[in-house]
This record gives C-alpha cells, sequence and structure tokens, in this order.
C-alpha cells in the first residue's frame, strides 16, 4: 500500500492509497483521477499514461526498460522525468511518491 | 434506404478482399469508410512503404496492394460510400439498420466491421501553431514526396517513419532530423544509414531535442527547439514533418454494445461473428486467441466472415463450397466467359 500524489496539470491535488502490486496508473484509473486515459489497458502500445515523476522520486524507481523508452518517444512533451505509470508498480517503498500529469495524453 | 445482403465498415483491405469472397458466393456488399479513399492503412499511413509478408506477393506496396484488390473485385460493381462514418446500429426484426453520419440508411442482416484501429489520427504537435499551419508546413503523413524537394526540412521522431523519410527525402532536400534522445528505434540498417548520411554530411541530426515553437506568418520560417536543459536552437526551415505514431479513436464503434476487450471487439473464430448475431469483425479491429495483426490474417477472416452471411442472407439456400478454377456460377458472376 503506498499513498500516492497525482497532480493534474491544472495542479489539482488527488491523494489517493493504492494496493501494492496494481500498477499507478491502474491507481489513477479504479479511482476515476482525469489525466490519465491508459487507452491499451496497461499493454504499453498507446503511451496515453505519461505521468512527470517528482524529482526526489525519479531515482527511486525501478528503471525503465527499453520498449518503455520507446513509447516515451511518442508522448506530448515528455522530459527526464517522464514514465509511463503503466510500468510503475506500486509497493510500499512507494509511500508518498508524487506525480505530475501533462496537459494532454496524444 | 439502402437494402443489401452485406454492409462492410472500412474499406482497407480486409474489407475489399471479403467484398470479393461475397462477390463469389453471389452476395451483394455496400461498403462504408469515412476516409477519402479506399485502402485504410495501405493507402493512408503507408502507400509507397513497401509490404513483404502478403503470399506469392514478394514485394509489393500498400498503394499496389489496393489497386490489385480493387481490380480484383471489378466484376462486382460494389457501392464504396466514402466520407462516411457509420454512427448507428440498431436491430429491426431479424435485420440491422445503420445510420451513417450523413443519415443515409442501410437495412441488412449482415454487418462486418473492418473498422482496422477505427478512426485513427496522428499524434500532433503540442502547440498552436502547428494547427494554423498543418498540411500548409506542418505534416504527419507524406503522400507525394516530391512537395519536398529542394526545400528545407525539419523531421521530428525516432522510429522508422521518422528514418524512412529522412532517408529518403535528403536525396532531394536539406533534412535535418529531430529526436527527444540520441537512441533511435527504428531497425539497425535504417539507423546505420542515417548515422553514415550524418558523417557525409548530407543530413543533419539534433538530439536531444523537443520541438519548442515554429515561426512565420503566411508560412514557416524557422522553428526553435529545446533540450533538456532548456538551451535552445533556432533552425531556418520550410516544412515541419511529425511521425509520433498514432492515436487510435474507436469512435461510435464502442456505442454498439458489442463485447470489447481493449478497443477491440472479440469474435468467434468459426466465422467472425461477435456476441450478436449478423454484426462480424474481421481485420486489425478484432481480436481472439492468437489473433495476428497481418493483413493475410485478414484475408482468412473475411473468407470465413463472408460464409457466415451466406447464412443470413440465403437462409434457405443450402452453403457449396466451390472451387474459382471450376464452378461455372462462379466464372459467371466474374463475367469469364465459358472456355
Amino acid at each position: 500500500m503506498a499513498k500516492i500524489t497525482y497532480i493534474e496539470h491544472t495542479n489539482k491535488k488527488h491523494i489517493v492509497e493504492v494496493p501494492s502490486n496494481m500498477s499507478v496508473m491502474e491507481g489513477a484509473i479504479q479511482n476515476n483521477i482525469p489525466g490519465i486515459d491508459a487507452d491499451c489497458g496497461g499493454s504499453m502500445a498507446c503511451a496515453t499514461c505519461h505521468v512527470y515523476v517528482d524529482k526526489k522520486w525519479f531515482d527511486k524507481l525501478k528503471k525503465k526498460n527499453e520498449g518503455e523508452e520507446d513509447m516515451l518517444d511518442m508522448v506530448c512533451q515528455p522530459n527526464k522525468f517522464s514514465r509511463l505509470s503503466c510500468q510503475l508498480i506500486v509497493s510500499n517503498e512507494l509511500d508518498g511518491l508524487i506525480l505530475r500529469m501533462p496537459s494532454k495524453q496524444g | 434506404m439502402i437494402s443489401t445482403d452485406v454492409l462492410i465498415v472500412g474499406a482497407g483491405p480486409a474489407a475489399l478482399f471479403t467484398v470479393q469472397q461475397l462477390g463469389l458466393l453471389g452476395l451483394k456488399a455496400e461498403v462504408v469508410d469515412n476516409l477519402d479513399k479506399v485502402g485504410g492503412q495501405c493507402s493512408e499511413l503507408y502507400p509507397d512503404k513497401p509490404i513483404y509478408d502478403i503470399p506469392a506477393i514478394p514485394e509489393c506496396t500498400g498503394e499496389t496492394l489496393i489497386k490489385n484488390l480493387m481490380k480484383q473485385i471489378e466484376p462486382f460493381n460494389t457501392n464504396f460510400h466514402l466520407n462516411e462514418r457509420v454512427d448507428q446500429l440498431v436491430k429491426e426484426g431479424t435485420k440491422w439498420k445503420i445510420t451513417t453520419n450523413r443519415k443515409k440508411v442501410f437495412i441488412t442482416p449482415s454487418v462486418i466491421i473492418a473498422g482496422g484501429v477505427g478512426s485513427f489520427e496522428p499524434r500532433k504537435f503540442p502547440l498552436k501553431e502547428a494547427e494554423k499551419f498543418e498540411d500548409s508546413g506542418v505534416f504527419y503523413s507524406i503522400r507525394d514526396k516530391k512537395y519536398f524537394d529542394n526545400k528545407k526540412i525539419c523531421i521530428f521522431g525516432g522510429g522508422d517513419s521518422a528514418l524512412d523519410w529522412s532517408i529518403e527525402l535528403s536525396k532531394n532536400s536539406k533534412v535535418v532530423l529531430v529526436h527527444r534522445r540520441s537512441e533511435f528505434r527504428g531497425t539497425s540498417k535504417n539507423v546505420e544509414t542515417i548515422k553514415r548520411f550524418e558523417k557525409d554530411g548530407k543530413i543533419q541530426i539534433k538530439t536531444p531535442y523537443q520541438i519548442n515553437s515554429i515561426e512565420g506568418d503566411d508560412k514557416i520560417t524557422s522553428i526553435t527547439i529545446k533540450d533538456d536543459e532548456g538551451k535552445i536552437k533556432k533552425i531556418d526551415t520550410d516544412y515541419i514533418l511529425g511521425f509520433f505514431g498514432l492515436v487510435m479513436k474507436l469512435g461510435p464503434i464502442a456505442e454498439w454494445g458489442l463485447n470489447l476487450d481493449k478497443k477491440h471487439i472479440t469474435v468467434s473464430t468459426e466465422n467472425f461473428q461477435t456476441d450478436k448475431e449478423g454484426i462480424f469483425a474481421i481485420g486489425d479491429i478484432c481480436t481472439y486467441p492468437g489473433k495476428i495483426k497481418l493483413i493475410l490474417s485478414s484475408f482468412h477472416e473475411g473468407a470465413l466472415a463472408a460464409r457466415g452471411c451466406f447464412e443470413l442472407a440465403r437462409p434457405n439456400e443450402k452453403y457449396r463450397h466451390e472451387f474459382t478454377t471450376t464452378s461455372k456460377i462462379i466464372h459467371e458472376r466474374l463475367g469469364k466467359k465459358k472456355s
């Protein structure tokens, strides 16, 4: 279980508890948090669950694999803190994680 | 109101071959597609790109494939309703009533959905000016490469579309390739070629950069690009091309009450019927255990769906499998003289 803060591009905050082993994307979808579309449902095929991970958190996350890096080529306005939230698996270690959503997904 | 044996949603290769299979069985199809031309992704996304996995055709472009499929269905005088999107699909008695966005109405016992990835559109540059210059200075696909001859072009993207076009257009134009990171995800052959072209001065590569602004009044004069640290560079250019893949938009299909699995329609592999009798789905839009998104697979799916449609269109006739080599009735349908 981890408490995760999702911040919309308008700065609206959503703080929710997400069970371990669920993805950060699923945490947003199940709590109806806008800003993460996840068209493909987590198969890393659509790049519509793009988030910017808070600087302090970025290095604590598991590194992205090549497939995720490839998909990030397709998102709107990626930066060096860009991740696909479907690839971030929740664990107790992620308690306090902060993410920002881009103004648009694809 | 148009009454027909089968209505096909989509006019890509899956749909076109299915028209032929239906025609051989003596069934008449009407075809609706919201693009302005037949061919689906073959015409829209890769008309000039060679395809290598069509049986017995070692190599042909998307455009040629569609031309040949159209030739193959010539005998059936099919009506194409282009620039039209199927909006509604409702059951009326034993038949289906289909309404398009232009209020055209079809009545048919069978509908074959061959809608590819739904209505698809390219991912676009996230800038207001990109909208303003779209189709005059900003492009997301290329229909006629001559348009770009002797011009200054900036190409964005890191996949094969970006690399293919950078290589191709650099023959007659000045190309700058811009990508958000230094690795390209294209084939190693393309990546090698592009690096060699850069070394030989045939092409310029700028990484890791993204678009920052587009300048120009009536037409584009220059753009600026920005790296991760916010460092900005200006590039003089006439055109910019973006290859960031496509976004799938399922559109109205999602509202027809069909069983969906991640934007794909689930079907039975016996006849490619959906969970609703008389509604079939073939090609990229359908899914079933083992599904592969190949043009080849869609031909098979269409052939079996056509037989499913036959039962609904001709409930009192017995389906007989016949071969095109020997069947007289098929030869008549194809307009071939008896030999």
